[in-house]
């Protein structure tokens, strides 16, 4: 009975502590220069000196947002017109393109938007938005094609029109699955956002970048471990919504 | 009135339904009976066009039912769908309210039609009103989607097997109320059913499907009577006739003079109920009273064996 109580709320607290050292790192890195200054040689500062955490922190989230918010409208707006009886014949299409999108490697794309955008924050949200559609685009697809059957007759019968049926009945319905597509894009763009620093975009990837041209472990391990807790704490709150969200739409889980 | 005439459903090669026509009077229940799978929810569905037949038209109250937007027609056609169909997302009373709230009903006359109907239904509006689908059982999921067709008031109501996951005692209840509810406003239902013996209680005629084909559209009393096939024979049940015939009759229709002790019956109960009370009793004969206890006479084994036995 204790035992189960504990482990119960063990993961809150771990979460809680994540937290609260994340934050403290980021606004107050200089107290945990002691931990950092063991992995730096000749007396090479242990933190980050050529700009504030916080501010690359906020940078960085505020990219990966950007890159999501644009990948969802898309991704979910193409599965949406895929599944319209107008629009199945664009699926094979559309599924490549997405596809596509995924397999080229963000350094790739970078590469080719650079010439064309210029340096900075653009062509990493270029290259987040190609590698974050699929995920969500599979998910909705997902779910807007596995909705059971009669409830979607039962809107038909009803007396709802397409759209009423598709804002009433089918989005809410998938919104569990494509939550779920959307949460595995921002973990991977938040992971793939830091290679933008390689074109000057302002993200954590300065720190990490920064650290291997100086051979300073302790940049390189401060930038990724930001990432990280980052990566561990969204992923875990996105989590928590789609469950919430699965309930409110009556499908039970686990 | 809805008249269907020579409607067909083919799909591909497959003819689902085939040149079925028939013809259901303005508030009178059509039970439509036949094995699985041979067309009868495509039947069903092709009255409110959530099917679009391949040929054939169908008219409600004289009107070709293509003169409206498909949306438009189903508002005004209450469709209890095979297996409930209830919106996983929306409480009990919202899926009850679904039509109304389309039609754009204003908030009171909503909220005092699903008071309506959860009363109608036992159904606790402050238990079960909040309450989302998954959180009731079967029965109570069905009763609910009964109560959403019936929501909007409609003069024509398509009920695919709404009973069938009901117990005997609830099934009969919710037969009752639907018979009462259509005496009431003058519904036109058709009911699909798989149950022969509702079919004998609730319909005012009943269709038998077979492969498609509408091989008999008949009065209850003529299905038994003079079954069209030996499809229709098999399906009604050759051993269970007599006693589905004594079923369709009233005790007043069966009262002879005289008296009889015991208990009576009342003159509103069915035959087939009165047969019973005597065969399990040993009685020959049993005293009948109307509704205000007044003594009416009796009903005898004899006279309702005679009544039992194929009509000339
Ligand atoms: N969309 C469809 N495409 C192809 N075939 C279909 C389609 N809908 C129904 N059918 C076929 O049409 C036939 C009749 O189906 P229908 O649902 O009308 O049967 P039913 O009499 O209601 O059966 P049950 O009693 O099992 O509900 C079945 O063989 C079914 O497989
Ligand atoms: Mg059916």
């Amino acid at each position: 009975m204790k035992e189960a109580g504990v482990k119960a709320w063990l993961p809150s607290l771990l979460r809680l502590v994540l937290v609260v050292l994340l934050v403290a790192f980021v606004t107050n890195p200089g107290w945990f220069e002691p931990l950092l200054k063991p992995l730096t040689e000749n007396n090479a500062p242990a933190i980050y000196n050529q700009g504030s955490l916080l501010t690359l922190t906020l940078l960085h989230l505020r990219t990966v947002l950007i890159a999501t918010v644009a990948a969802t409208i898309v991704a979910v707006a193409l599965a949406i017109l895929v599944t319209r009886p107008a629009g199945v014949e664009f699926l094979p299409l559309s599924r490549s393109l997405v596809n596509i999108g995924q397999t080229f490697p963000p350094v790739a794309v970078l590469a080719l938007a650079v010439p064309a955008v210029g340096f900075g924050e653009k062509p990493t949200l270029i290259a987040l938005f190609l590698y974050g559609l699929l995920p969500i685009f599979e998910n909705a697809l997902t779910g807007l094609t596995t909705l059971p059957a009669n409830v979607v007759e039962a809107a038909r019968g009803a007396g709802m029109t397409g759209w009423q049926r598709l804002v009433q009945v089918e989005l809410p319905l998938s919104a569990p699955i494509i939550l779920g597509g959307i949460r595995l894009s921002v973990v991977i763009s938040l992971a793939t956002a830091t290679i933008g620093s390689t074109v000057a975009a302002r993200t954590l990837g300065e720190v990490i970048i920064a650290g291997l041209l100086s051979n300073n472990l302790a940049f390189v391990l401060q930038g990724g471990l930001i990432v990280a807790a980052l990566a561990v704490l969204i992923y875990d709150g996105l989590s928590a919504i789609e469950r919430y969200t699965a309930r409110r739409m009556g499908q039970e889980t686990a | 009135m809805i008249e269907i005439e020579g409607i067909t459903k083919r799909y591909d090669a497959t003819t689902v339904v085939d040149e079925v026509s028939m013809l259901i009077e303005p508030r009178t229940i059509a039970v439509i009976v036949g094995t699985s799978g041979s067309g009868k929810t495509t039947l069903l569905r092709m009255i409110n066009r959530l099917v679009e037949p391949t040929s054939g038209v169908i008219k409600l109250d004289g009107a070709d039912n293509r003169s409206l937007p498909g949306y438009e027609l189903r508002r005004s056609i209450g469709y209890a769908i095979q297996g409930h169909g209830l919106f996983p997302h929306r409480t009990v009373a919202q899926n009850i309210a679904t039509v109304p709230v389309l039609l754009g009903w204003d908030k009171a006359r909503i909220k005092a039609r699903v008071e309506e109907l959860m009363t109608l239904y036992q159904l606790d509006l402050e238990a079960f009103g909040p309450r989302y689908p998954h959180e009731l059982s079967g029965g109570q999921q069905q009763r609910v989607g009964v109560a959403r067709a019936l929501a909007a008031e409609p003069n024509v109501l398509l009920m695919d097997e709404p009973f069938g996951a009901l117990d005997p005692i609830i099934r009969n209840k919710a037969q009752e109320d639907l018979l009462a509810i259509q005496k009431r406003f003058g519904t036109t239902i058709i009911l699909v059913t798989h149950d022969m013996e509702e079919a004998v209680h609730m319909g005012d005629k009943i269709a038998v499907m077979d492969a498609g084909k509408l091989v008999q559209y008949a009065k209850p009393a003529e299905i038994l009577a003079k079954p069209a096939s030996a499809f229709v024979e098999t399906l009604v049940g050759a051993s269970e006739k007599p006693f589905r015939l004594l079923s369709l009759g009233r005790v007043r229709d069966a009262v002879e003079t005289g008296t009889a002790e015991g208990e009576a019956i009342l003159d509103d109960a069915s035959q087939r109920d009165a047969l019973a009370e005597l065969l399990w009793s040993g009685r020959p004969a049993l005293p009948a009273k109307g509704a205000d206890g007044k003594p009416l006479g009796r009903v005898t084994v004899d006279g309702l064996v005679k009544r039992a036995a194929r009509p000339a």
